[in-house]
């Protein structure tokens, strides 16, 4: 059992109290506890179970303008007192940061509203390996499947955030996870795929048939893959890659690499960076959104941003210190976006396929090839060639790269969106990059 | 050394008939305990911005019968915790017939001192250093807008108790020092980075003014990006500069010779034992036991000692890396590889340091011999799908070779190719093999453990470059 509020809050006001008596003039904490448990198979018979307990706590004193943190995972108070006692007398011999301090008293969350994110339910081990058994009968249809693993994971966590303002509040969330990965081979070739489902409750979790069909059928239809030559040609990015181009962006837009300088979006503000029909909205009050809260990790209430409307920047992700920097409010981004997406475009997925006589499909991307610095994207990609509307044959071996200043106006989405991640965006077509193959 | 009951409801006898009773019909388990204390101090934006501390404690519990695996892991190490988890691996493992093997090799060799390098080196003295960092930089050239530098250093203890009570332990010293700079110029920004690590105290990375030289490697590598030009789009001779270049190694058959993919035939190398799968004079390693590296450990996570295993000798397929769930079941030893992030973490067959061993030939040698290419000296990173054998790694200096000769820089890139089939590319191996800095995590199955890497120069003869330029 996850630990309760009581017992999180009476850790998180010992630390407080113990911080002021040490001489820090303000500070914050955070106390968390997340219990999860998982089942994995293999083959269709059980490989593996975990079940972990995880409890940490995080302080952070202030004294004036001086700052220092200190985190662990043993809560006895003997050992948080030595924490505690290092961390002041640490803050004390850091020199000062005139930006170093709590967030303003009015931007913190006043009102906690039920956003649906925890599910008391329970689910057994043995419930578990039903569904996994239905998922890997599923997905081991086909002949060509040579190997399935797939895992099932419940996770429940609370936590408590505190500071010497007065703040203190937190709630529970929960999550049910199953996963399937397949691998599947003919004469030429070995490839593998997967699907997900993730859920804050158990009853909105995919049907355990459906997931494991829908990766065994993914990983099929990239066997005997082709290398094409070296070209400009439109790609289109299958849901599971745009929001991966969406959330580069969100961190060019954060307030910490604007305030740095290090981001190709520094001073962007008002301007147009995406083409006219793109609006980009963060919504943390999604019921069971899983990107979903009340507050940012600082205490600072949450609401949902137009990011971008009609392509033109309003807003960066502001936190506290690098607010103060900027001459900025916190608007509540501190940890990052809540539930990120892209609009729908108004072109169905078909008609999308169907736009350009010749494009390329990406499925999945290998490589660390984003720089937020020049805006530069060069990565490994595995995908198919689409003619006419069509899929004609699996890709792979070819990368893709472009910079993220000309891809950004050259965006056309389809109307698909579906709030399976925390980010999500439609269907994405991008024209003008160059792959790069034989 | 940590005693890790001391502060415990629970004795270490009691724990050890937990242990023994849990494990009594499995093949294999051990409780894991680690005590892991870390700090973080950073330099950025021409002030202190970070100074953190981290002191982790913690138990992994874990049986295995046959194929299958129960673990649980908690913070709490006490009677009520242990003996939960150990009803939890009970019922995983619902009826288990297995003999335990209680074989387990052993070695008085150690790899690193114990010593707590935190503790070494005083706060005010680290901050001293990273202010000179900033400002010896800022001082060198009026293009840096941004310099970035930290510390990260780390004591972990661990402490391996198996059935019947026998015990292993190990204290692992670990710190890193980077920094990274970025320059302005006609509105033009590039990035630099370089840093230094290992398993001894920051002294022995920084004394004499050797942070001077990290710095200077950074801001080398920025200005040279500062002048690169569009990267060439398609496939084209490679010339990889030793040391860190190795990435390639580790990703492109590093991985795919861990051996759960392998018993699970997910590898695209699984089927290539002792079949030629490089070209002749390729001999690649991983080697645990090299003193204060990076990847090095005296024991593994499972409390084998390390070893230096030949993976491909002369480009033949020797071995797999083991640990020793998928030794077993493989019926071969565990070559030490046995590892994990922490005890959250359940182990796995990992690296350790990676190495290509020199040959005979000159780095000049091999630039002479292309036409149309790329000399790639320095990466980000990289990563593999091991089930295809398809890998990429991201270039952050390189330059283009033609007619023989070291041409303009290039912008960064990300290079493609094919594990199993592009070591029998490799037509030139140097002479030059070189160590990388010290500074390498890998990741696998969301689980990242310090690793190193080891090359001399390489001439590939046909690699895809991903660039922009047709």
């Amino acid at each position: 059992m996850v630990k309760d509020q009581e017992f999180l809050e009476k850790k998180a006001s010992y630390c407080l109290g113990l911080a002021k008596k040490l001489g820090a003039t303000e500070s914050s904490v955070i106390v968390d506890n997340s219990v999860s448990e998982t089942v994995n198979f293999r083959n269709k018979k059980l490989d593996e179970s975990n079940r972990s307990d995880d409890l940490g706590i995080s302080i952070t004193t202030y004294v004036g303008k001086k700052k220092s943190s200190i985190s662990s995972s043993n809560l006895l108070d003997e050992n948080l007192k030595i924490l505690i006692e290092k961390c002041v007398e640490t803050t004390k011999n850091t020199p000062e940061d005139e930006f170093n301090s709590l967030p303003d008293k009015d931007l913190l969350a006043k009102e906690i509203k039920d956003l649906s994110l925890y599910d008391d339910t329970h689910i057994e081990n043995d419930q578990k390996i039903d569904y996994l058994k239905r998922l890997e009968v599923a997905a081991s249809n086909d002949k060509k499947i040579v190997n399935t693993e797939s895992s099932f994971t419940q996770r429940k966590t609370n936590f408590i955030l505190a500071n010497s303002e007065g703040f203190c509040n937190g709630y529970k969330t929960s999550s049910f996870t199953a996963s399937s990965v397949t691998v599947a081979k003919d004469e030429k070739s070995m490839e593998r795929d997967y699907e997900y489902s993730s859920k804050c409750f158990l009853k909105d979790l995919d049907d355990a048939g459906e997931l494991g069909k829908q990766a065994a059928d993914q990983t099929i239809r990239k066997l005997s893959p082709k290398k094409i030559g070296s070209e400009k040609i439109p790609i289109i990015f299958d849901k599971r890659i745009a929001k991966v181009i969406l959330s580069t962006f969100a961190s060019a837009i954060s307030s910490s690499s604007i305030s740095r300088g290090t981001s190709f979006l520094k001073d962007k503000v008002n301007q147009k960076i995406f083409s006219d029909t793109i609006n980009v909205l963060d919504k943390p009050d999604k019921l069971k959104g899983l990107g979903s809260r009340n507050f940012d990790i600082e205490g600072v209430k949450t609401e949902t941003l137009k990011l971008v409307d009609q392509g033109i920047l309003k807003h960066y992700l502001i936190d506290t210190y690098n607010g103060k920097k900027l001459n900025l409010k916190s608007n509540g981004r501190c940890g990052g976006t809540s539930n990120l997406y892209f609009e729908n475009g108004n072109i169905s997925f078909k008609d999308l396929l169907n736009s350009k006589s010749k494009s390329l499909y990406i499925t999945e991307t290998i490589g660390h090839g984003s720089n937020i610095v020049t805006g530069d994207y060069s990565v490994g990609a595995t995908g198919f060639l689409v003619e006419n509307g069509e899929f004609k044959y699996p890709i792979n071996e070819i990368t893709i790269a472009g910079n993220f200043k000309d891809m950004f106006q050259n965006i056309t989405l389809a109307n698909d969106l579906e709030f399976k991640y925390a980010t999500n965006s439609p269907t994405m077509m991008i024209e003008g990059m160059v792959v790069a193959g034989k | 050394m940590s005693n890790f009951f001391e502060k415990s409801d629970l004795s270490r006898s009691e724990a050890e008939n937990i242990i023994s009773d849990t494990l009594q019909k499995c093949d294999d388990g051990e409780l894991y305990l680690e005590n892991s204390k870390s700090e973080s101090i950073l330099l950025d934006d021409n002030k202190i911005k970070n100074s953190s501390y981290n002191s982790d404690l913690g138990f992994g519990f874990r049986a295995i019968s046959d194929e299958v695996v129960a673990y649980s892991h908690s913070n709490e190490i006490s009677k009520n915790s242990l003996k939960q988890s150990s009803e939890n691996l009970k019922s995983t493992l619902k009826s288990v017939k297995g003999t335990y093997n209680h074989e387990i090799p052993k070695s008085n060799k150690r790899y690193y001192e114990n010593i707590n390098p935190i503790e070494q080196k005083s706060l005010n003295e680290k901050i001293k250093i990273l202010n000179e960092v900033n400002k010896y930089l800022r001082s060198k050239d009026d293009n840096i807008k941004q310099v970035t530098a930290n510390f990260l250093g780390e004591q972990k203890s661990v402490e391996i108790i198996r059935s019947g009570g026998e015990t292993l332990t190990d204290v692992r010293p670990l710190i890193r020092f980077n920094v990274s700079v970025m320059l302005e110029k006609n509105g033009r920004k590039e990035t630099g980075v370089y840093g230094v690590g290992g398993r001894q105290s920051y002294d022995s990375y920084l004394k004499d003014d050797n942070w001077k030289n990290v710095c200077d490697e950074a801001l080398r590598i920025a200005s040279v990006n500062l002048e690169s030009k569009p990267a060439p789009a398609g496939e084209m001779k490679v010339v990889l500069g030793p040391g860190w270049p190795a990435i390639l190694i580790h990703e492109a058959v590093g991985h795919g010779l861990e051996g759960d993919f392998n018993r699970k035939k997910t590898s695209a190398f699984h089927n290539l034992m002792g079949q030629k799968v490089a070209s002749e004079g390729v001999t690649i390693v991983d080697d645990g036991t090299i003193d204060n590296r990076r990847g090095s450990l005296t024991i593994d996570d499972e409390g084998t000692p390390t070893e230096k295993t030949v993976l491909i000798e002369n480009g033949i397929l020797k071995n797999f890396m083991q640990d020793r769930l998928n030794a077993r079941l493989m019926k071969t030893k565990s070559t030490g590889s046995g590892r994990r992030e922490n005890y959250r973490h359940i182990v796995l067959p990992r690296m350790r340091n990676t190495m290509m061993l020199s040959g005979n030939q000159t780095q000049d040698e091999m630039i002479k011999a292309v036409d149309k290419g790329i000399f790639a000296v320095s990466f980000g990173g990289g990563q593999v799908d091991i089930t295809s054998g398809k890998f990429v790694f991201n270039c952050t200096e390189a330059y283009e070779i033609v007619n023989g000769k070291i041409g303009s820089p290039i912008k960064g890139a990300t290079l493609i190719g094919d594990g199993p089939s592009i070591l029998k590319e490799v037509s030139m191996v140097g002479n030059d093999m070189m160590m990388d800095p010290g500074i390498g995590t890998c990741g696998k199955a969301g689980q990242g453990v310090p690793v190193g890497v080891a090359q001399p120069s390489i001439l590939i003869n046909k690699m895809t470059v991903g660039g922009t330029k047709l």
